[in-house]
């Protein structure tokens, strides 16, 4: 079953390769992995998504708290989240399909980002279920090219401190001194 | 003026930690990139630098040390080729969780990633391999790195930890500031157990019928010999050993069923297969001891204590996880219970096992055997001796033969199996213990693997005691051919190849015997336990055929043992 694994790691030198190595030396399957900054400058939110049976999973995310640089990990996969991923798809036009494309695009309430003589360019995002299917109405017309950028989930409501406050980096410190 | 003085250099500072952190000894050799720091290194006094021959002997000395003392095990080497070496070492110390610490030269920052002299990517390279490592890329980074390395090192589950030091952020000056606390807010170790799940364990405990207790290494890690005699004294009940854990509880006392697993003993494997409960106390239920999955201990419910959570429910799924120190957890168990169970029935059955199936081997053709050189030894040295060996068969029949009677005295590489582990590491424990033999054992084969640190030994005048069990095979491999590959002995005779060892020995400056009769065994021990003036050795020319029995074939069950090798009438 796939899961969706958030981890907040320290923003450092390595982390997120430790991460990455884990994986393969267990010999787990990574489907998806992305990365950036969180509102502490000093910590990463990676989104992993992976696939395995309980017992396995189990042991990614012990495998994952292990790890020095890792400071929670939490199994979005049963949690109430939005989930999203963006894409970007350069699909070929001919006389007549453009304004086809862009309806299809308007429908998945995508932009149209790019555009010349014989191809367009459109930005879609949501959860990676409508991704596939935009992906499968726009095939017919000739599909370029195809970035994704892996999932990233946020849970819903109203947030718990998401690190113990003693665990607050300085930075968010000294920034709630100031105020 | 006070600001001024407070300026040290990276190499200083380097140093001022070290003290900081108690460090006695130092394994190391210099090159290029550490120069630095060699430079201060001549004029310290407060710790020992021992100069290796190899940086691999510089790891398993460091751990040796480190395990024979509990405290953290340092190395000092060289960018690129002195860091790599130090590769299957620190994997050693990662399987067996060692704490040491590997401090590797780096070419300067700004020359780092441009393929220069000595330069090799260690942090990478040994990122699978190290419980946590640093590349310090800023001298305002160094004290605080050092003093985390050596804490992750020896906290929690220990493990070695790589700090890489550029040869410029050696050379750089700043302020020393020396921080009191870590804070790691991704790292807090857990040490007690949770405490309904003791309480939960004391009642299984007391309503069981055929208990035991399943110790491994982690109780000798935690220093938790003393609750686990107490654990086990007070409630009569039997205690298994893995390789790793002989030495927690004494091998003579009659609660000790000795080793399970591969080549443990009938009746600690007939225990584990017939118990109702099986207590693990930090040991991780390697392959070597389960066999098969499906049939491990399968009539027992399964508690298992150990302070990694990764190592619970990996290869055995378990009825009650305990997350602790072992050492706490034991003690507040045997403060839970107030029943104690009644296991007269349960010991008659292990003893009856135990008659049935002892530990034996054949001598009747009057040719050495390695077994009688080991229980000769074991009766010598009344199992007082700090034993380091090797991998292989001279490791399994040590483990089998040697009753260890103190935890920290059986030192050998079980997770890894690295062959030319035992006499580096018997050096490391050589400067650590003083007041009893320190005995070094290795078959031929191993013994030629790392065999340069015989310089080592000598040169500070260690009081080793090599004993070289020569088969002029590699032992085990050769037993695995003739049991399960058709006995094609495809490799593994080195008898044409052995050199004289005795006279390598004595090149080195090692004074050495050799003998081959059963009936010199005992003079010649003797003679190299009495011998003081640095390393000795006695090479025992043994039968080449011999096997470490009994033996579970790998992924079988328990009870698929072979006990003894099938004369040949009996197997038509």
């Amino acid at each position: 079953m796939m899961h969706i694994i958030s981890a907040l790691v320290e923003n450092k030198f390595g982390a997120f390769n430790r991460v990455v190595t884990m994986f393969s030396a267990k010999g787990y399957n990574i489907h998806s992995i992305s990365i950036g900054e969180t509102e502490d400058p000093t910590v990463s939110r990676m989104t992993i998504v992976t696939e395995g049976e309980d017992k396995v999973i189990e042991q990614i995310v012990k495998q994952l708290n292990r790890l020095i640089d890792t400071i929670k990990i939490i199994d979005m996969t049963n949690q109430p989240k939005v989930q999203r991923e963006l894409m970007l798809i350069t699909v070929s036009y001919q006389k007549g399909t453009r304004s086809e494309i862009i309806d299809i695009c308007e429908i998945f309430r995508g932009n149209v980002v790019d555009i010349n003589n014989r191809t367009i360019m459109l930005e879609i995002t949501g959860p990676p279920d409508k991704i596939d299917a935009a992906i499968n109405v726009l095939e017919p017309f000739g599909i370029k090219e195809i970035a994704r950028s892996g999932t990233v989930v946020l849970r819903r409501g109203e947030q718990i401190r998401k690190l113990p406050k003693e665990y607050e980096s300085d930075h968010k410190k000294i920034n709630g001194d100031k105020k | 003026m006070n600001t001024k003085k407070n300026k040290m250099s990276g190499a200083d500072i380097f140093f001022e930690c070290l003290k900081r952190e108690g460090v006695e000894y130092i394994f190391g050799y210099p090159g290029g990139a550490v120069l630095p720091i060699y430079e201060k290194l001549y004029d310290i006094d407060f710790l020992k630098h021992i100069l290796v021959r190899h940086e691999q002997g510089a790891t398993h000395m460091a751990e040796g040390y480190s395990r024979a003392t509990g405290k953290v095990g340092v190395v000092l080497v060289t960018s690129g080729p002195g860091a790599t070496n130090t590769v299957t070492g620190i994997t050693n110390a990662y399987m067996d969780s060692v704490p040491i610490v590997v401090f590797t030269g780096q070419v300067p920052t700004h020359l780092i990633g441009n393929d220069a002299f000595q330069e090799a990517d260690i942090c990478g390279i040994t990122r699978p391999i190290t419980k946590h490592n640093f590349l310090v890329r800023d001298i305002s980074e160094l004290a605080s790195t050092i003093h985390q390395a050596f804490y992750i090192a020896s906290t929690g589950r220990p493990g070695p930890v790589v700090v890489d030091l550029p040869k410029n952020v050696m050379n750089s000056i700043t302020e020393f500031n020396y921080p009191d606390k870590i804070e790691l807010r991704g790292y807090k170790p857990k040490v007690f157990g949770h405490q309904n799940q003791i309480k939960k364990a004391a009642m299984m405990l007391q309503k069981a019928k055929r208990p035991l207790l399943y110790v491994g290494g982690g109780v000798i890690m935690s220093g938790g010999n003393r609750e686990l005699y107490l654990l086990a004294k007070e409630n009569n009940l039997p205690v298994t050993m893995t390789l790793q854990g002989l030495g927690a509880f004494p091998g003579t006392d009659p609660q000790s069923l000795g080793m399970l697993g591969m080549h443990g003993t009938y009746w600690a494997n007939q225990a584990v297969n017939h118990c109702d409960l099986l207590i693990s106390l930090g040991a991780r239920f390697d392959d070597r001891v389960t066999g098969k999955i499906e049939t491990f201990a399968r009539n027992a419910y399964k508690i298992h204590v150990d302070i990694d959570p990764t190592c619970i429910d990996k290869n055995v799924v378990v009825d009650l996880p305990i997350v602790g120190d072992v050492k706490h957890v034991m003690a507040e168990l045997a403060s839970e219970i107030t029943r104690k169970p009644d296991l007269d029935e349960w010991w008659e059955q292990i003893n009856k096992w135990k008659s049935e199936c002892p530990l034996e081997y054949d001598m009747s053709d009057g040719r050495l055997r390695a077994q009688f050189v080991i229980e000769k030894l074991s009766e010598l040295t009344k199992g007082e001796a700090v034993v380091v060996t090797d991998v292989g068969q001279n490791q399994m029949w040590t483990a089998q033969y040697y009753k260890f009677n103190h935890p920290r005295s059986h030192i050998t590489s079980g997770g890894l199996g690295t062959m030319g582990f035992a006499l580096p590491a018997s050096i490391g424990v050589a400067f650590a213990v003083k007041d009893r033999p320190v005995i070094s054992i290795s078959g031929d084969g191993g013994f030629q693997m790392n065999i340069q640190e015989l310089v080592t030994a000598v040169y500070y005048k260690l009081p080793i005691k090599i004993i070289l069990l020569n088969n002029s095979f590699l032992g085990m491999v050769r037993q695995w051919q003739e049991l399960f590959h058709a006995e094609k002995y495809s490799f593994t005779d080195l008898s044409d190849g052995n050199p004289d060892f005795v006279k390598v020995a004595e090149a080195f400056g090692v004074k050495a015997y050799s003998t081959d009769s059963p009936h010199n065994v005992e003079h010649l021990l003797r003679e190299i336990l009495d011998y003081n003036d640095g390393p000795v050795m006695v090479e025992f020319k043994v039968a080449k055929e011999d096997m470490v029995f009994p033996i579970v074939p790998a992924g079988a069950s328990i009870s698929d043992m072979i006990i003894r090798r099938l004369d040949p009438k009996e197997m038509v």
